[in-house]
Order: C-alpha cells, then sequence, then structure tokens
C-alpha cells in the first residue's frame, strides 16, 4: 500500500519544527509501524537526507520506549498496544498518518520524535523504591500477601513508562504514570514502611516537573498500551492525603 | 474542586427537595420559603441560618471556580506546544468534556436564576410576591422559552454532576470498584436532573397553576 506520512521535523530543541510531508510506497501489511518508519528512513538515508528520530529500543511492547502520537492518539488506534506492536494492517492504501512527538513542557523535544522522559526518572527516584536491603528473592511462602493485592500490584508495576498517559491527558497530568509505581509498591508488604513518605515525595516530584493536574477524564488509561486502571489514581490520592494529615 | 464541589452537591439535594413541594399547594411551597427565614428564631436572629448558608454557598462557588481556574491554568502550561492533529478522544464522557465550559454555562445560568427567583428583578411578578407566585408566573406557558433555558441548563448540570460525583470521590482517594460507582453517579445525577425538570414542566404544561 501507499501513504502519505506528515511527520514532525524538529532539528533540535531550540528549532520550531514544523510538519513535513512523505509519500511512502510498497508498505506490506506485515510491517509494525516501526519497520514502515525504518523503511522511510532508509529511502531518506539514499537521498541524502537526515533520517527521522524516534525512540525504539525492544520493538516487542514491553521497554516503553516508542511513543509517538499517531494521528492525535498515543501509540495509535490499536488498544493497549505499543507503537512497536502495531502493524500497518490496521490501515489502508491511500491514508494519510500524521506522527508527532509527545506534547508536554516536562517531555522537551530532543529531536524530531523523540523526546526527554527524564522527568518520570526524577519521580522514581523521589521515593519510587524501598531503601531496605532486599537480599535475594524470598522464598513464595514466606511472606503471605493476599491474592487480590498481588493482582492489583502487579497489574500496576506493568507501566512500562512510555509516557502515553502525559501525551494523552488534556491537562498533560502525569498521574497514572506516578499512580502506577505507588500503587505497586504500597500494595506489597515490602512497601508498606515508606508507603506515606512515598506518596508525598513522589507526587510533590510530579507537580514540580510541571505536569498538570488530574481532572479524572480517563484519557490516560485510554490509551495506556499495559491498560493501567484508573484505581491505581485513587489509590495514591489516598495514600497521599493520609500522608498529609500525618505529617500537617 | 472535590469538597466545594460535595458541598454543592448537598446545596442542589435540598435545593430539589424544596421545589418539590411546589406539588403540596402555594401554602406548602411559601410556608417552606418562609420557614427558611425563621429557621432556629429566636436563637438565630431573623434570616440567620439562611444568611450563613448563603455565606457558605459564595465560599463554596468561590472555591471551585477557582480550583478549575488553577487546574486550567496548570494544563495549558504544562502543554505549551498543542497538537497538529485532533486529538481524539478514547475515553467515553461526554460528560467529561464538558465540564469546563459547562461550567462556565452553569455559571451563567445560576446568575440568571438568581436574578430570576432570588431577586426577581428578572421575573414578571417582580420581588415582593410570593415565592409560588414569582415560581408559576417565571414558567407560564407564553415564557416557553425561559423553561426551554431552565430545561437546558439543568441538564447542563446534571452532565456536571455525573462526572463530578465520581471524579470528587476519586480525587479523595475514596473511589473503588467503578461500574458501581459511575453508575451511582449516573442514577443520583439523573434523580437530581429529573428533580429539578419536572417543576418548571409542570408550570408550563399547567399542571400546577
Amino acid at each position: 500500500m501507499n501513504l502519505t506520512l506528515k511527520v514532525w521535523r524538529q532539528s533540535g530543541p531550540d528549532d520550531d519544527g514544523r510538519l513535513v510531508r512523505y509519500e511512502i510506497e510498497d508498505v506490506s501489511p506485515d510491517m509494525s509501524f516501526l519497520e514502515m518508519l525504518d523503511v522511510l528512513n532508509e529511502g531518506l538515508i539514499l537521498a541524502g537526507d537526515d533520517p527521522v528520530a524516534f525512540d525504539h529500543d525492544c520493538r516487542e511492547g514491553i521497554c516503553g520506549m516508542c511513543s509517538m502520537m499517531i494521528d492525535g492518539v498515543a501509540h495509535g488506534p490499536q488498544k493497549n498496544t505499543t507503537t512497536c506492536q502495531l502493524h500497518m494492517r490496521h490501515y489502508n492504501d491511500g491514508d494519510t498518518i500524521v506522527i508527532e512527538p509527545w506534547r508536554a513542557r516536562p517531555f522537551p523535544v530532543v529531536k524530531d520524535l523523540v523526546v526527554d522522559r527524564s522527568a518520570f526518572d526524577r519521580i522514581i527516584q523521589a521515593g519510587g523504591f524501598i531503601s531496605v536491603p532486599a537480599g535475594s528473592a524470598p522464598d513464595a511462602h514466606a511472606m503471605p500477601v493476599p491474592k487480590a493485592d498481588a493482582d492489583d500490584a502487579f497489574d500496576a508495576a506493568t507501566c512500562i513508562g512510555c509516557g502515553a498517559c502525559v501525551a494523552a491527558c488534556p491537562n498533560g497530568s502525569a498521574s497514572l504514570f506516578t499512580a502506577a509505581k505507588i500503587t505497586h509498591l504500597g500494595l506489597l508488604p515490602q512497601g508498606q514502611p515508606e508507603r506515606g513518605s512515598r506518596a508525598r515525595a513522589m507526587v510533590e516530584q510530579m507537580d514540580e516537573e510541571g505536569f498538570g493536574g488530574c481532572t479524572n477524564t480517563g484519557e490516560c488509561t485510554a490509551v495506556c498500551p499495559k491498560g493501567i486502571p484508573l484505581d491505581t489514581i485513587a489509590r495514591m490520592n489516598a495514600d497521599y492525603l493520609r500522608a498529609s494529615r500525618k505529617s500537617g | 474542586m472535590a469538597v466545594s464541589g460535595a458541598v454543592l452537591v448537598f446545596f442542589l439535594v435540598a435545593h430539589m427537595a424544596g421545589n418539590l413541594k411546589i406539588f403540596a399547594g402555594a401554602e406548602s411551597f411559601n410556608g417552606y420559603a418562609a420557614w427558611l427565614r425563621e429557621v432556629g428564631y429566636p436563637l438565630l436572629p431573623h434570616r440567620g441560618l439562611l444568611t450563613i448558608l448563603e455565606a457558605g454557598l459564595v465560599v463554596a462557588i468561590a472555591a471551585h471556580m477557582y480550583s478549575a481556574i488553577v487546574l486550567a491554568r496548570r494544563a495549558a502550561h504544562a502543554r505549551p506546544v498543542k497538537y497538529a492533529a485532533r486529538v481524539k478522544s478514547r475515553a467515553n464522557g461526554y460528560a467529561t468534556r464538558t465540564m469546563r465550559w459547562g461550567g462556565v454555562i452553569i455559571f451563567f445560568f445560576v446568575i440568571y436564576h438568581l436574578l430570576d427567583m432570588t431577586f426577581g428583578v428578572a421575573n414578571p411578578e417582580g420581588h415582593d410576591a410570593t415565592p409560588f407566585a414569582r415560581m408559576v408566573a417565571g414558567f407560564e406557558p407564553a415564557r416557553w422559552y425561559i423553561t426551554v433555558f431552565y430545561v437546558i441548563s439543568v441538564v447542563m448540570v446534571g452532565l456536571h454532576l455525573r462526572h463530578g460525583l465520581w471524579s470528587a470521590l476519586q480525587t479523595l482517594g475514596l473511589a473503588r470498584r467503578y461500574p458501581v460507582l459511575k453508575i451511582s453517579a449516573a442514577l443520583v445525577s439523573a434523580v437530581l436532573t429529573i428533580g429539578f425538570l419536572v417543576v418548571p414542566l409542570a408550570i408550563t404544561f399547567g399542571v400546577v397553576r
């Protein structure tokens, strides 16, 4: 199939950037979206042009590197799917696809479709860890965890930190990401001693990075490639409010 | 946002219950209005409790609007460069998408509503008539366009509540079991919307005269 792409090109952080139109021919329906961009880049390199920069790593939907807004939807039209696992069979011959980077002040564009997501790292550094020396993996029955808590913690732990939640949020809020990390650790026994201080530190870091406020629109969970549920945000709010009440 | 909104929800419930007294006749309705001004007398001065409640409402509305403005400004700050492609909403929720501008429309409705029913400036019977006479004159069949305006506005309030009710619980960290929560929020919104709508409609269609 033949497609028209409108890709955001921006040579560096200080460039204004613009959408550039490319025609791409003979796209196979079996290609992934990133392979289609690889073909585009091969053509650009052969023609002596600068290839389109985009983030990618594992290409099997588990690393969270690929990050693009495809026709106004984070990671494109497929639910629970990262861009690398989106395949061209979902498109038709003659389609026009607009590809943009994540848009948020805390995610500055590095080049073209690549944004700097260090803000997420700093949120993790603020408290997304357990300080006790955990040693090697304990025996499975040494520390009982209720099945429901283990399931909810695991669901939250599947967050790959791709940033689609921020990209899709009309408020540019990072609540789903931060809440997933707080829920993941806060539901397990190892996470209890630091539960309150963790929630406070991570929420405060999130606000400091310049993310917007959550208005519970649910756009984040709708585009999340891992389907992180919205109730993680309720848990984050509960932990944060409890910790704030205790220490004033 | 959540706390001030919760105050306003409690007010709406009381307001709706009071409105429904119109079906019990002019005496009951006017009596209720007079009682509101006399509650607690002589412990409280004449109109004492009502004034306290009104002040509380003004504070709640101001806090609600202030929070909304802060959130909107933070959102604008967090996304300096807009998307070129029209961002498609993937979450379902007309009510959710209309919170901000719907809130502005509700604000203008409240101003008109106060001029109409509280101060009587925009009411054919004026300020000195009984509350019942003001209600009946306000929604008389010849002023059907006023009724239409009220119906649209009340539906906007209902939509605002549908998202606002469960969203407030979420913000306060109390939300669990979403299907139950969302259906409950929709039910409460529907009851309030219908409760508010039956009164003007009953007057316009001549059931209450």
